[in-house]
């Protein structure tokens, strides 16, 4: 299939090879899961359970709350024991409402909902399905699956894309998913294809896997599916990136795929919504790369939902060097892990153990002006320009150039010979505009309140005067009514 | 802004000082090339334009309060004053290359705002200033004819102020600038002066570095692949220079020099490659480097054959740094999802929510 032309990109040092061979093991049951409310973009889910509850493992254990929201269910049997703050997957470490999950070791499913034909299944309702399994994006993004199944079946999907890029060094996950799974994934996507009906379903798939684009290739012989091998390029994986590479549009600035009759999802999020569909398994485990130069033994291991990040790295051996730094995600767009007790998340695709010279991120220089970043930016920005208005506070300016356009990717970064941390600089300024419009939108709430009030109290005052006019008016008329009765008597 | 841990957590095996020594070893083989052809009188100049520039880098570092080490191992300075001694007549006296480093690192860089902020290239304004300064020296050339000065010769000409007048000459474009002015048509006065193969070897007479123009050309080709710059600005250079130089000389072959001396002469190859690539001063989009370099071209060819100097690289680059910050203005790229003039582009179909 012909592909069409990117603009930017980079190609980082993969490191895959650490964990690409890798089969997929199951993660020993951990004795203890902290499984966050919030999972997902959207609202957080409401815990539906009470400490000291049994559950059995697919229990759900969190509602959905809102439009934007995913149910969460619990990732084993056993007993709730804590609902309280644990610190987040987020690079604050803060803490966020978690339910503390105590194994009881049976890891006993809950009875199955399995419909006899998956695939004669009405599109509302694997819809439904899968809004009820409380599948999320698992590329990352972490964006409710039923939502935007919902709104591309409303309208209308000329092209299904599933994104089996995986362009984030070191991260092996879908790769192993779709060389061990295929048949899963496939069927997976067949499903999603049913739920929105689209005219084509491509698979895009970067080139340095050959053996999933084989494996894939071979599960889908037979479907309308095609299987594409894209070029190994960093980000490819951006869905938008990937759509301009298979079908060569674009997403209007601020719009969404589906402006452009595209779908977007990932193929571990495809694999999912087979299990939550075919098995009747709602989402509570995934498959999460083990890796860096500080990992003793990498590896691909299926991991239960709120299992601690610890617990990943006890099973890979340890540390065999020091890490410098911990990474939940991959390396160009993941976070940094305070602490090794945070649980793993749905969105989770890595942890990453760093050694000094992994990060390599020495002190910044000048810089030169030699436009590496914008050869390397993938929107078209300029964040070397960007980055100098910033630097002197000019936001405004900032914004007009693209500021809200760039998708933090890191490639800029990645290639700077200054070490300038330019995405640190967008992330830092668009957190300043947001602190601005909130800002500006409270002054404008205490404006509207104050002129308000001012309104209220100038009525109250009215108010009272044409009452006690009126009382006067009435008692002068009741004198007048009095002499008039008086004179005339 | 808080330097909290911040992503990508990994970066490319790159540095500031990694291109400037790239760039610097793309220019060893033209340097020594230099040094065989003119002797010790070139070492010397070089070695002065080196040590003053970095001398005068640290101390306007320390005057700034800024550290002077990791500037100084950079190689940015080093890379400034080995370009300028390269632009500069071999023989010329110590004290022009002393004068011109030190004009290029402290007024041309540092009183701009130091590296990256300096809006004309250091080397080039430096090379202007002496020239319009200092005609005398900066067009003393020297005919190259091996076996060059011994040592102590050399120390005359580079720090004594020794004459070297038996060998003195001049350079071609000189020479045919010279000729044009006193009504000598270039048809008379070329034959006996050029000959395709002195350009290509260097053969003749010229600045340090500069007459070698295919080990510049070698430079040129090696730092495009290894990505140090991409082939824009330099194409377009040759590109400015040799196309009206072809019609030109095809219209009025009496009056306009052909593409491929101009091509192999002055400072073109130098320009071209080492000079219009300077990221500092030329423009931050592929588009924009074409303009920029055509431009520097242009200005190049018309300067050579309409103006007062026979040498036009210099004074046409300068022209086209301060034209910079308008092309960058103008030249940019489109940003995903939005037309050129930054409106978003058109939904295809209505999304109902």
């Amino acid at each position: 299939m012909k592909l069409f032309k990117l603009r930017g990109g980079v190609h980082p040092i993969g490191r895959k090879e650490l964990s690409a061979e890798r089969p997929i093991r199951a993660l020993p049951m951990p004795e203890r899961l902290f499984v966050p409310l919030q999972q997902h973009v959207g609202a957080a889910a409401t815990a539906i359970v009470a400490v000291g509850d049994k559950v059995l493992k697919g229990q759900l254990i969190a509602s959905g709350q809102g439009p934007i929201s995913a149910p969460v269910h619990a990732p084993t049997s056993g007993r709730i024991v804590a609902l309280g703050d644990y610190p987040a997957p987020h690079p604050s470490g803060l803490p966020v409402p978690t339910l503390t999950l105590e194994a009881d070791g049976e890891d006993r499913w809950q009875a199955a909902d399995i419909p006899d034909d998956p695939f004669a299944l009405a599109p509302e309702d694997i819809a439904a399905r899968v809004a009820a399994a409380g599948i999320v994006g698992l590329g990352g993004a972490a964006f409710p699956s039923a939502v935007k199944l919902n709104i591309s079946r409303k309208s209308g999907v000329d092209t299904l894309i599933v994104n089996g890029g995986e362009c984030e060094p070191y991260l092996t996950c879908d790769d192993r998913l779709m060389c061990e799974r295929a048949e899963g994934v496939v069927a997976g996507i067949r499903l999603i294809h049913r739920a929105v009906g689209s005219r084509q379903v491509l698979v895009g798939i970067e080139d340095n896997k050959p053996a999933a684009i084989a494996a894939m290739r071979a599960a889908a012989l037979g479907t309308d599916i095609q299987v594409v091998a894209v070029p190994a390029m960093y980000p490819m994986g951006w869905d938008k990136q990937l759509t301009r590479a298979l079908i060569g549009k674009e997403v209007p600035a601020g719009g969404r795929s589906a402006d452009i009759g595209v779908l977007v999802h990932n193929v571990a999020t495809a694999y999912a919504v087979y299990e939550a569909i075919a098995l009747g398994r709602p989402l509570v485990s995934r498959i999460v790369t083990v890796s860096g130069g500080a990992v003793k033994e990498p590896c691909n291991l299926e991991v239960p939902i709120g299992t601690p990040a610890q617990a990943l790295f006890d099973h890979c051996g340890g540390f065999g060097k020091m890490p410098a730094r911990l990474v939940m995600g991959g390396p160009m767009m993941g976070h940094e892990m305070p602490i090794t007790g945070i649980p793993i998340v749905k969105g989770t695709s890595g942890v990453l153990a760093l050694t000094p010279a992994e990060i390599g991120q020495p002190e910044p220089a000048p810089c030169i002006r030699c436009s590496s970043c914008v050869r390397a930016c993938p929107v078209g920005l300029l964040p070397l320009e960007m980055a100098a208005r910033i630097r002197v506070g000019d936001l405004a300016d900032a914004v007009d150039i693209g500021l809200k356009d760039c998708i933090a990717c890191g490639s800029c970064s990645y290639v700077c010979p200054a070490h300038i941390p330019l995405v640190h600089y967008f992330n830092h300024a668009k957190g300043e505009l947001t602190a601005k419009e909130k800002a500006k939108l409270k002054q404008e709430a205490t404006k509207k309140l104050a002129t308000e009030r001012t309104a209220r109290m100038e009525r109250i005052a009215r108010e009272r005067e044409e009452a006690a006019a009126r009382r006067r008016a009435a008692k002068e008329a009741a004198e007048a009514a009095k002499k008039m009765t008086g004179a005339t008597a | 802004m808080s330097q909290a841990v911040h992503a990508p957590h990994a970066h490319a095996i790159t540095s500031v000082g990694r291109i400037m020594a790239t760039v610097i070893l793309a220019l060893v083989p033209a340097t020594l090339y230099g040094f065989w052809l003119y002797g010790w009188p070139a070492v010397f100049l070089w070695a002065v334009a080196l040590a003053t520039a970095l001398l005068a880098e640290a101390v306007a570092l320390r005057l700034q309060g800024r550290p002077a080490r990791p500037a100084l191992f950079d190689g940015s300075a080093l890379l400034t004053a080995w370009l300028l001694a390269l632009s500069l007549p071999p023989f010329a006296p110590w004290w022009i290359a002393a004068l011109g480093s030190l004009f290029a690192i402290a007024i041309v860089k540092h009183v701009f705002g130091g590296l990256g902020q300096n809006v004309f290239n250091p080397a080039m304004a430096a090379r202007v200033m002496l020239l319009i300064s200092f005609p005398v020296e900066m067009t003393l050339w020297t005919a190259t004819m091996p076996p060059a000065p011994g040592f102590a010769e050399a120390l005359a000409i580079t720090f004594g102020g020794a004459s070297w007048d038996a060998m003195t000459s001049a350079s071609l474009l000189g020479h045919a600038k010279t000729e044009l002015t006193r009504g000598v048509d270039l048809l008379h006065s070329l034959p006996g002066h050029y000959a395709l193969q002195d350009g290509l070897a260097g053969s003749r007479v010229g600045s340090l570095g500069e007459t070698a123009s295919l080990l510049l050309l070698a430079g040129g080709i090696f730092l495009i692949a290894r990505r140090i710059f991409t082939w824009h600005a330099p194409v377009a250079m040759l590109l400015g220079v040799a196309v009206p130089a072809l019609i030109a000389n095809w219209a009025n072959p009496a009056h306009f020099l052909g593409p491929l001396p101009h091509l192999l002469s002055g400072g073109l190859m130098l320009g071209a490659f080492f000079i219009a690539t300077d990221p500092v001063t030329s423009p931050n989009t592929a588009a924009g480097q074409f303009l920029f370099g055509l431009g520097c071209g242009l200005l190049t060819w018309a300067i050579r054959s309409f103006g007062g100097y026979p040498e036009g690289v210099a004074f046409a680059v300068m022209l086209m740094n301060a034209a910079t910050p308008v092309i960058d203005r103008y030249m940019k790229p489109r940003i995903y999802g939005r037309d050129r003039k930054g409106g978003a582009l058109p939904a295809e179909q209505e999304a109902r929510t």
